[in-house]
């Protein structure tokens, strides 16, 4: 999988593209050589899949430090992951403490529990630029009387900031508050290490920063966290009970799971630990610090997000001003081949916290195989249309 | 091979970890279809031989994998199987 020419690919923050190799020969191998449903027969194929599918749990807990893979559930996408954590975690009658850069990942279930007098939302003001958060706040939140639940994204999928997770994690831990955190920018563009960052529930896509296929998500209960399942059904284990195994990772995987998938995840996860996250990240930082040089002092260019990249993800956030941002991603894409993704990003809360709604931004968003080449590409495309919208007759130019 | 001992799982996943840590400890291990006297709850088993049992239950709680029992079976490679002499020899609770 390579980019055809003058095809620039930086919406890895939406799915990473293109996956490692690996993923696609693990998928082609386990089709035609495994095939088999996992854990539901005793053949060889149905074995070889079961194989397969825990050999991938092993080698994703290996790489986010989880200590035992029983606390890594597969799900389709972070969303279900988030949904299961916070509708499972979430007292009736309770609070739910969460940032205002979330995604409607999250956004949508907690509005959801609000609108139907479940629980209460609560919602602390995050810096989309820096990250900062009052941490004073968010102790007394959480510290005040009543059944309270924690959630916050580890990084902005608007701006790619990272928030202060573990230090939100000792707050949630020190009042005795169960916390969920959205990994979905950091996994795989970050180290991680979710047995010691302290949460009680870590969501991440594994299409994302992991270069997994999409259909694949994790998500990780600490010990001892138990949730009620969302869906319920056949596990091929206690085939002779009519009732929902109560064990990990069984109690949460009911019907036949996207197999192919996982496996193709787990080569992604083994390319990582090969390749080294921490190598990874470095290279996101580089980009982000070329992208941002590349465009310092662009007269009609707006750059959203951190001063320095190193404390973001990959993901840099701009509006050019005069060009509606999908106007602009459109012209990036049918002049410069560049695929950026504009708009809100699903995220209708941080953009108001940053103010950028309802117009949004222009998301660029790098990841491991982007080149220095694509980052100039972009900037310079990025240069000719705020350098068009200052020309005479832009309403012409941008119709 | 006469492999001579099973043990039994309530899941899947932890029969095919059990698998994996066992050979990596040097123990002759191989996933069987869970014979249906042993156990009704997951569908695969994993045949060891009898002489290692000590080794095998050590190694499965060392990697604090959830198994169900620890059996004398007597099975071969061809699918033979000499009847069941004790079960369960260990209960395996975590």
């Amino acid at each position: 999988m390579t980019s055809s020419p003058g095809e620039v690919y930086l919406d890895n923050a939406a799915t990473s593209w293109p996956k490692p190799p690996v993923v696609l020969e693990a998928i082609k191998d386990f089709l035609e050589n495994a095939g088999g449903n996992v854990g539901r027969s005793g053949h060889h194929r149905s074995i070889a899949s079961s194989r397969a599918v825990s050999l991938a749990r092993e080698q994703l807990s290996d790489l986010l430090g989880v200590e035992s893979p029983d606390n890594l559930i597969f799900t389709k996408n972070a969303t279900e992951g988030l949904n299961l954590a916070i509708c499972g975690l979430a007292v009736d009658g309770g609070r739910i403490v969460t940032t205002s850069l979330e995604h409607n990942s999250v956004m949508r279930p907690l509005r959801d529990l609000e609108q139907r007098g479940h629980s209460s939302v609560e919602v602390v003001r995050a810096d989309g630029n820096t990250g900062e958060i009052d941490l004073g706040e968010w102790a007394a939140r959480l510290g005040a009387p009543g059944p309270c639940l924690a959630v916050a994204v580890h990084a902005s999928n608007v701006t790619g900031v990272l928030l202060p997770v573990a230090e939100l994690a000792q707050v949630a831990a020190g009042c005795g508050v169960p916390f969920v955190v959205d990994a979905s920018q950091t996994a795989g563009h970050i180290p991680l290490n979710l047995t010691a960052l302290g949460a009680s529930a870590v969501a991440t896509p594994g299409h994302k920063g992991l270069l997994g296929p999409t259909g694949t998500g994790l998500l990780y209960l600490a010990p001892g966290v138990e949730v009620e399942p969302l869906i319920r059904g056949g596990t091929g284990s206690l085939s002779e009970s009519e009732y929902q195994p109560d064990f990990a990772p069984d109690r949460y995987e009911s019907g036949t799971l996207n197999s192919m998938g996982i496996v193709g995840l787990g080569a992604a996860a083994e390319h990582l630990r090969t390749v080294g996250v921490e190598h990874v990240q470095e290279h996101l930082t580089a980009l982000g610090r070329r992208f941002r040089d590349g465009l310092a002092g662009v007269e009609g260019i707006v750059l959203h997000g951190p001063a320095d990249p190193a404390d973001s993800v990959g993901i840099a956030s701009v509006n050019i001003q005069g060009v509606p941002c999908a106007t602009a991603a459109r012209l990036l894409d049918d002049e410069w081949g560049v695929m950026t993704r504009a708009g809100l990003h699903c995220s209708p809360a941080a953009h108001r916290s940053l103010g950028t709604a309802p117009e949004g931004t222009i998301r660029l968003s790098w990841g491991e195989e982007t080149s220095d080449r694509d980052i100039d590409v972009a900037t310079e495309a990025l240069r000719q249309v705020a350098g068009r919208a200052r020309s005479t007759e832009p309403a012409r130019t941008f119709a | 091979m006469k492999w001579g001992g099973v043990v039994s799982f309530f899941a899947s996943e932890h029969a095919m970890r059990s698998e994996r840590v066992l050979q990596r400890a040097g123990l002759p291990a191989r996933l069987v279809p869970g014979p249906r006297e042993v156990s009704p709850n997951c569908g695969v088993a994993v045949a060891f031989v009898w002489e290692d049992e000590p080794k095998v239950e050590q190694a499965l709680r060392d990697a604090k994998i959830r198994f169900e029992a620890i059996h004398r079976y007597e099975l071969d490679d061809a699918g033979r199987v000499g009847g069941v002499v004790r079960t369960p020899a260990v209960e395996g609770a975590e």
